[in-house]
């Protein structure tokens, strides 16, 4: 049984944080790496990547958007409650060796990743440049936090509520065009995006690392359910990722196998309901 | 109507009985206080029939009764009208009068006295006979559910036997002195013993044998493949049918729980040394009890959030009830094992990590990497690993989605890659799902099919199809992306390969579509590289599995032992036992020379 510590609402309540007590796993988790919860007997695994942590306290944050029954489930926790099981760390940590200058970016969700990858590359004594992106001004989350460990922000929002409008394109084939330094581009969000900016990098020959985050059930490389493909090869995120060179990944498979169970999911939160 | 139930019931001594004066034939009817009840369930009524089955009728015309509560004053030959009363010969159980006939036994002619007295049993063959006779009793059958009604339901499929099933099982030994079913068995358990035991009606005695040399008894009862181990070997199946070993396996450790006799010894000693078992599998349960009884003490790490590994995610409900497994886990928590789930080794703590607080680890993780084959279309939705699927229905109870979160998949013609064990597994698991057909697509002919000739024999008669000397080329998908057929092509053998199976050649152009709504990839596992990638000084072999000692089991670490599939790839839950044990024993002397350290966590 693992407690809830702290629990924050965020983006319109779409969004919620938990600091969850987990010390052994506090001591070991590396940024990009993830945990599998599940909250109750009758529950599912989910994956969710670890957007923090504190060893000395023995906690661990992490960050999620409610997107189906376990998610809403979750929502529904308070301080001190106890989730049932939290495994972890799962995966291979990201790459966050000292490289020079960086960007980052991160979609929706995806800041909460993109934060503890960030501020391991600021540890590292990167140069970190980081492209945040949101809907709008309500739906941005850890804007402070990301100011904190970035020597420059840029915010973009769809409908120009807030920092620039348009997508986390914009700015970055503008940094891209730019400046000639850049070693890397790490990107985490909706698939779509991660898809974009790696057709950008692409045209500039930089290397690019994602995050993946596909259907998955025991995470810890049994299953085959997160397999995704690579370089035309057949890879694991579990064990193999979830970082992969974003310019090897197919996206499109990705978007179809992450859509299979969406009937279901209505089925379960209607089951819930009833 | 209750013909498809009886079928199930072998009471046939084949005795047939020869007249000592003419030499004709005639059987001996009794009605006896001892019958056999079996509970049969037909048309979802329950009713009880019961069969009294002394001897069985030869020829029912020329059969004598012999019935009421006193002694027969006489007993004719139906043919040659000769009295058959011995007076030389009393009973030598209630001295009554005796009646004497010959009895044919492989082609042995063997006197046998039978008791007039209506209930008692005394027949006065010498020991050396009897043995003859009880090769006569045919391997019984354990009653099992319906095929048509089980292939809808995931409670068990066999009842197990009966006590009176199981005995006269029991009495097919012939106590070999030199037994070679305990050679055949991997943990070498004393087979002819604990069925002795059994002939004594001593159920839990038995059990308590068995237990000595092997902790699982219920799951190795169920799910060993007897067939090519201690009863490959067995004397009486020589000539015979062996005897069903595991079915009485099975039922001693099944008897012993559900009359809660089961007794936890108390370890009284202390080595004041620690191990660390990783996997809490069939291999690493072994090890923990084995060592927790010689005074270790003893932590067992297990990945996921329930214990029992393959036996809790990969063996369906209605071959290996949770229930059981959960009991013997809980047996070995009572011993004083401790158990720490959701504990990634490798990951949350490293092999190195666990040897600062521990004497000695052992590696039991399996093989849990679920191999693809690299098809086109591979991705497509609604195609899964036999992994995949088996850990959704059966750790994650999909079956009971919605009341459990995790989807079920679902397929009306669902195709199963593989010929193994695990194929037949998700055969009849999909099965279970009421889809509309099943089939099984494997590359070689029934012949080399891999799985166990009883679940091959289930899987059939619950109406699984099988597509043999058949290959996936692609898979097709819908607009969807989901999968909608299967391109095949058909092989024929030709010369054996490495491992003495002929090898599956592909006839060129014979390639056709099966349709198929959802596919389940069961053609085997590799290792998972958590462990190895944490413990690099740890030594691989060629094949990319833990390199050990073949004699102690210890590997390249000094200390660190494995054993199971995660040292020779997919194998059987009985063959991992047996690599615990040798780890176990090693493990035990190699320590005892070692001076307890203090150490802690």
């Amino acid at each position: 049984m693992f407690e809830i510590k702290r629990k924050q609402s965020m983006a319109k309540n779409t969004i919620i944080r938990f600091d969850i007590e987990a010390p052994k796993i506090a001591k070991k988790v590396k940024p990009g790496q993830f945990v599998i919860i599940r909250v109750n007997e009758t529950g599912e695994r989910i994956p969710l990547t670890v957007a923090d942590k504190d060893d000395f306290a023995g906690i661990i944050t992490i960050i999620f958007q409610i997107v189906g029954k376990t998610t809403a489930l979750m929502r529904s926790l308070n301080e001190g409650d106890y989730l049932l099981d939290v495994v972890g760390p799962l995966g291979k940590p990201a790459d966050i060796e000292k490289k020079g200058t960086v960007i980052v970016v991160g979609g929706g969700t995806g800041v909460a990743i993109l934060y503890h990858v960030a501020k391991g590359f600021k540890e590292n004594g990167n140069y970190v440049i980081s492209i945040m992106g949101a809907k709008e001004k309500e739906m941005l989350i850890l804007e402070n936090e990301m100011a904190a460990i970035s020597d420059e922000l840029v915010i973009t929002t769809d409908d120009g509520s807030y920092g620039k409008r348009g997508f986390v394109t914009m700015p970055l084939e503008k940094y891209l065009g730019e400046r000639y330094d850049i070693s890397m581009v790490y990107a985490i969000g909706p698939i779509i995006m991660m898809k974009n900016v790696c057709k950008l990098t692409k045209k500039y020959n930089i290397p690019t690392m994602v995050s993946l985050n596909p259907i998955m059930i025991d995470g810890t490389g049994m299953c085959g359910g997160c397999r995704v493909r690579v370089n035309n090869e057949i890879k694991f995120c579990c064990v193999d990722g979830p970082d992969f060179d974003g310019h090897a990944v197919d996206y499109d498979e990705l978007i179809k196998r992450n859509s299979m169970y969406l009937q279901d999911e209505k089925d379960s939160l209607l089951f819930s309901i009833k | 109507m209750l013909e498809q139930d009886v079928r199930y019931l072998k009471y046939k001594t084949y005795l047939s009985f020869y007249c000592p004066h003419c030499s004709k034939t005639f059987n001996v009817e009794r009605q006896h206080e001892k019958s056999l009840i079996f509970n049969a369930r037909y048309k979802n009524q329950d009713m009880v029939l019961k069969l009294s089955p002394f001897l069985d009728v030869f020829d029912i015309k020329t059969s004598i009764p012999l019935k009421g509560d006193d002694v027969l004053d006489d007993l004719l030959c139906p043919h040659c009208k000769t009295s058959l009363i011995n007076p030389d010969v009393k009973c030598a159980e209630c001295g009554s009068k005796v009646g004497e006939a010959i009895v044919s036994a492989y082609a042995k002619l063997i006197p046998f006295f039978f008791c007039l007295k209506h209930g008692c049993e005394w027949h006065g063959i010498t020991k050396e006979d009897e043995k003859i006779i009880k090769l006569k009793i045919p391997r019984q059958d354990m009653p099992e559910q319906d095929p048509g009604i089980r292939a809808k339901n995931f409670q068990e499929v066999p009842y197990g036997f009966t006590t009176e099933l199981a005995l006269l099982e029991a009495g097919r030994c012939l106590q070999c002195k030199r037994p070679l079913c305990v050679e055949g068995c991997p943990v070498n358990i004393d087979i002819p013993g604990f069925i002795e035991l059994m002939t004594k009606e001593k159920f839990d005695a038995a059990a308590r044998k068995i237990k000595e040399t092997n902790v699982l008894p219920a799951i190795c009862g169920r799910v060993c493949p007897q067939e090519s181990q201690c009863e490959a070997r067995c004397i009486v199946g020589k000539k015979d049918e062996p005897v069903a070993i595991g079915r009485l396996e099975r039922f001693v450790a099944d008897y012993e729980r559900k009359m809660d006799l089961v007794k936890v010894p108390e370890i009284r000693h202390s080595t004041g040394k620690k191990i660390a078992v990783v996997g809490s599998g069939p291999g690493g349960l072994t090890v923990a009890a084995d060592m927790r009884l010689l005074g270790y003490e003893v932590t067992i790490f297990e990945a996921l959030h329930e214990p029992g590994g393959v036996l809790t995610y990969g063996i369906p409900e209605f071959r290996l009830p949770k229930s059981i497994v959960k009991f013997e886990i809980d047996y070995l928590i009572k011993l004083g094992c401790r158990l720490e789930l959701n504990h990634i080794i490798g990951n949350i703590l490293t092999v190195d990590d666990l040897l600062e607080h521990f004497d000695a680890v052992y590696i039991g993780v399996g093989a849990g990497l679920p191999w693809f084959m690299g098809l086109e279309g591979e991705s497509l939705g609604n195609i899964f690993s036999a992994n995949e699927y088996l850990t959704r229905m059966n750790l994650m109870k999909a079956y009971k989605f919605p009341e459990y979160d995790t989807p079920m998949p679902k397929g009306n013609r669902i195709a199963v890659i593989g010929g193994g064990n695990v194929a037949m597994d998700c055969a009849r698991t999909a099965m279970r799902t009421g889809s509309d057909e099943v089939t099984i697509v494997y590359r070689r002919s029934r012949h080399e099919l891999p799985a166990r000739i009883e679940e091959v024999h289930h899987a059939e008669e619950e109406g699984i199809r099988f597509r043999l000397l058949t290959s996936p080329v692609r898979y097709i998908g819908t607009d969807y992306n989901t999968i909608k057929a299967m391109e095949c092509i058909q092989m024929q053998l030709g010369e054996p390969d490495a491992s003495g199976r002929r090898r599956p050649v592909p006839i060129e152009g014979s390639n056709y579509i099966l349709e198929c709504d959802m596919a389940i990839v069961a053609i085997g596992n590799g290792p998972n590289p958590i462990i190895f990638n944490s413990t690099p000084d740890m030594k691989l072999n060629k094949r990319g599995y833990i390199d050990i000692n073949p004699e102690t089991g210890e590997t390249s670490k000094e200390f660190v032992y494995a054993g199971g599939d995660i040292v020779t790839g997919s194998a059987t839950v009985i063959e991992a036992m047996g690599s615990g044990r040798i780890a176990a024993r090693a493990m035990h002397k190699k320590l005892s020379k070692v001076k307890p350290e203090k150490k802690t966590i």
